[in-house]
């Protein structure tokens, strides 16, 4: 068993690449759980050589009242979703712990560097820095709805075309950043698209395979 | 982050009345509130969102000018076409703040409340007499590169982080509230306060106030305007210093000059010091210079920010060289 790979998000690349080595019998999101076990029992186990195990999906929500919790309903990639989370939830945090979407990032937290990037009514934001309760009504598009009918969207596609990644965390939100642009006022060269990137931060610094593939894009629009 | 309650309200009236409670807050677009409140340094027991409330529109007044509602979003005020037509400077200091994600998030009122990006403000391992009155600044004598050169105290020295409201404050905007006592109007030039003894206290708005709507008054047709923001890197960082200038040529002699400076003042700074020395004059480099000494002249500087005195005094030189030379 594995995590569910999130069919259409290039942001499972690290999640793959993680996977890819077995030759150590732990993947990294076993290695993330073992870690903490490790930290709790304080046991002298060699992190590498432990039981593989790997984090399970959350269960699917349990809509129940317990103290300090509302109910949420979030309309995602066109499906409706009820929750009963605390308000202080994060849309980010929604989507990934409750929701099982994990093809949103989660990287600085703080709105600094738009791996949490999803289009809430057809606008880019970042999710880490708003509440799911603050999103009833909205429609939600992350990474995980821009494919339709199996085929990618244009942009994924020149992602993978044009290498627009190295290790692929900040991929999801470079994307949906992206996809936003095309349909907002954007200077029409490179410069402008480096501009309207500017809220996605490439740590790897793919920013030229980046700024081409979202060029190739634009080119064809 | 501690828990809340949680009200979205549909109305100004429940929505005032809702934050009058004790350890309420408005939230709107949330860009400052919700960083703060995962970082301890906002902790409110009751989160009145206003994301609803019928204040979104920008509308032109009868006497000239525009009414911008509080919840316009940063995006839709600097892409706006009468914005761009008539406040170059407004939809420029707009454009070179954040991101294109956290502009759509962040709302006219919104912005201009954000909090200081004051390190030690924002670590609450740290006294801070911003976020725990009397407990002490140790931005004085730590790291303060980042930090202001003018209007600062003993007791803070902050640098207001927003853009837009610089380029209010040069405009002569007017803040409009309505809380439990009605409805007021405020000149943005008297709405932030100097830290003083409580830099706790930023602005006039009172417990339970929400902010309505700004109003931005005309400007003469032949006047020109120009936000210039010089940072770390090219994008999506805050001012190291900022500069917004409005001038109102009569061929090359300047009739008027509205000025204000950003990343350098612990609240967006007006400059009537550099505006007297600009009125009646001739453009020149050497005029610019001299109002940009007379804006710096009182600046105090510490450890790590004594660059920003000429920084400072050079980006406003190069604003006015910009907006002179398409007038």
């Amino acid at each position: 068993m594995r995590r569910r790979k999130n069919s259409c998000s290039l942001g499972s690349q690290e999640t793959e690449s993680a996977e890819r080595s077995e030759t150590h019998g732990v993947t990294r999101p076993s290695f993330l759980t073992n870690v903490a076990t490790a930290g709790i029992a304080a046991t002298a186990t060699p992190l590498l050589r432990a039981a593989p195990h790997t984090i399970e999906l959350p269960p699917a929500p349990v809509v129940s009242n317990p103290a300090g919790t509302v109910p949420v309903e979030l309309k995602i990639n066109g499906q409706i979703h009820q929750l009963q989370i605390e308000s202080r939830v994060t849309l980010l945090d929604a989507l990934r712990e409750n929701l099982g979407l994990f093809g949103t990032k989660k990287g600085c937290d703080h709105g600094q560097c738009g791996a949490c990037t999803v289009h809430v009514n057809g606008r880019r934001i970042n999710s880490c820095l708003t509440f799911a309760v603050m999103h009833q009504q909205d429609e939600i598009t992350t990474i995980e709805g821009l494919a339709k009918d199996g085929q990618l969207h244009p942009m994924q596609a020149a992602f993978l075309e044009h290498d627009g990644f190295q290790c692929g965390y900040c991929t999801s939100g470079q994307i949906m950043s992206a996809v936003a642009l095309l349909k907002e006022p954007c200077e029409a060269n490179d410069n402008g698209i480096r501009e309207c990137m500017s809220g996605n931060i490439c740590r790897c610094g793919a920013y030229e395979n980046i700024v081409a593939a979202v060029r190739s894009v634009r080119s064809r629009a | 982050m501690d828990t809340f309650q949680y009200t979205k309200p549909a109305t100004v009236n429940d929505a005032t009345t809702s934050a009058t409670a004790s350890g309420a807050k408005f939230v709107a677009g949330g860009t400052t509130l919700i960083d703060l409140m995962k970082l301890n340094v906002e902790r409110p027991t009751a989160l009145v969102d206003i994301n609803i409330l019928p204040l979104d529109r920008i509308e032109p007044q009868a006497e000239g000018g525009l009414k911008i509602g509080a919840m316009v979003r940063n995006s839709d005020l600097a892409h706006d076409s009468r914005v761009q037509q008539m406040y170059p400077v407004l939809s420029e200091a707009l454009l070179s703040g954040a991101s294109p994600q956290l502009r759509n998030m962040a709302t006219t009122g919104g912005n201009l409340l954000q909090r200081t990006r004051c390190y030690y403000f924002r670590d609450t391992n740290y006294a801070c007499n911003k976020r725990e009155p009397g407990s002490g600044c140790p931005a004085i004598d730590g790291f303060n590169r980042i930090h202001a050169i003018l209007g600062t105290s003993e007791h803070c020295i902050a640098t207001h982080p927003s853009d837009m409201a610089v380029a209010m404050m040069a405009l002569g905007a007017t803040v409009h509230l309505n809380g439990s006592a009605g409805e007021r109007s405020v000149p943005i030039t008297e709405f932030y306060l100097l830290p003083g003894n409580s830099p706790d206290r930023e602005n006039v708005v009172r417990k339970g106030e929400i902010i309505t709507h700004v109003t931005l008054p005309a400007l003469p047709s032949s006047a020109k305007s120009h936000y210039l923001k010089r940072r770390d890197r090219a994008s999506y960082e805050f001012a190291l210093a900022s500069a917004a200038v409005i001038v109102d040529l009569n061929g090359n002699k300047i009739r008027k000059a509205q000025i204000a400076l950003g990343g350098v003042g612990t609240r967006p700074w007006r400059s009537p010091e550099a505006e007297q020395e600009l009125a009646g004059r001739d453009v020149s480099e050497r005029t610019f210079r001299k109002a940009a000494e007379a804006a710096l002249h009182g600046a105090k500087t510490y450890r790590n920010n004594g660059f920003k005195v000429e920084l400072a005094k050079r980006t406003l030189v190069r604003a006015l060289q910009t907006v002179t030379a398409s007038a």
